[in-house]
């Protein structure tokens, strides 16, 4: 929390002195388009068979189908993004359910400390709870007002934006709690386990 | 850009990383033969599918979408994932 208090007081400082730029991570320059960025192909999931999952360490399992998982409740996220390919992208404009809202279907299991999000196509990345927690991350279906297009990850995506976008996992279908945070796709070849931008933390050791 | 633009775009095969591969192996990779560990099935490196606009690069087998390697290059050295190659066979 204190780090967040700390950056918000930087945030202030060079707002003033430098407009747009204070929002720009150590770096990173900004973009106007939308990147896409793929370690696969885009896969075209039937939404009639779409589920999202949490398990692993929590004392029931929960899965909801599409419909269910649209009835939960929904928020508006402004944010700004960053990729470790250097792009900050300001503003951006997302609709979905806040992972705070998804772990109140499930009671965890004090061991849990970290989770690993599950995508369609195989991808992974880890998450610290802390990480997760407290409106820092949501599961996102819609953009910019309209149904979250398949090459940025639709029909759902996670979003973690104070984190580099590879945290964001494209087609993401579940949420496995851990009692270890191990590494996901490319924090297990160089890529940093937890990746803050504000610390450019974009490979291991950094 | 429609969607099928986006896709084509970011599909290569393996002849788009002919340089990063011979960088990370020392010869001409593209007529190596590799067989998936996935599914088994024997591909030219160079026919493998390509995807680079990512944080590293990654090959899959065009039979079964499985990783066949991964690449990785950070300011301290190239890191390499062929877990998903059974074997590769350069020619002389
Ligand atoms: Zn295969």
């Amino acid at each position: 929390m204190s780090q967040k208090f700390v950056s918000r007081g930087f945030t202030g400082k060079r707002e003033r002195a430098g407009g747009q730029g204070a929002r720009v991570p150590p770096g990173q320059h900004l973009v106007s388009d939308f990147p896409v960025l793929s370690a696969g192909p885009t896969p075209r999931t039937d939404l009639a068979r779409w589920t999202f999952t949490i398990d692993g360490l929590v004392t029931a399992p929960v899965s909801w189908s599409w419909a269910d998982f649209q009835h939960l409740p929904v928020q508006d996220f402004v944010k700004d993004i960053s990729c470790v390919t250097k792009w900050t992208k300001l503003d951006t404009r997302w609709r979905g359910v806040s992972v705070d809202t998804l772990f109140e279907h499930v009671e965890l299991d004090p061991r849990a400390v970290a989770l690993i999000a599950s995508c369609d196509g195989g991808y992974t990345t880890n998450l610290l709870l802390s990480d997760a927690l407290n409106g820092q991350a949501f599961v996102a279906y819609e953009y910019d007002g309209k149904p979250l297009a398949p090459e940025h990850g639709g029909p759902a995506r996670l979003v973690v934006p104070h984190l580099y976008f590879w945290k964001s996992a494209k087609w993401v279908r579940g949420l496995r709690l851990v009692n270890k945070d191990a590494p996901g796709f490319w924090e297990s070849l160089g890529y940093h386990i937890r990746g803050d931008p504000w610390k450019e933390q974009r490979y291991t050791d950094d | 850009m429609n969607d099928n633009d986006v896709v084509r775009d970011l599909t290569l095969d393996g002849n788009a990383v002919a340089g990063l591969l011979e960088e990370v192996f020392g010869a001409d990779m593209t007529t190596a033969d590799g067989e998936c560990a996935h599914c088994g099935s024997a591909n030219a490196v160079g026919a493998l599918r390509a995807y680079t606009r990512a944080p590293g690069v990654v090959l899959r087998c065009p039979a079964c979408g499985g990783v066949i390697a991964r690449i990785v290059q950070t300011p301290r050295g190239t890191l390499v994932d062929l877990r998903g190659a059974a074997h590769l066979a350069m020619r002389r």
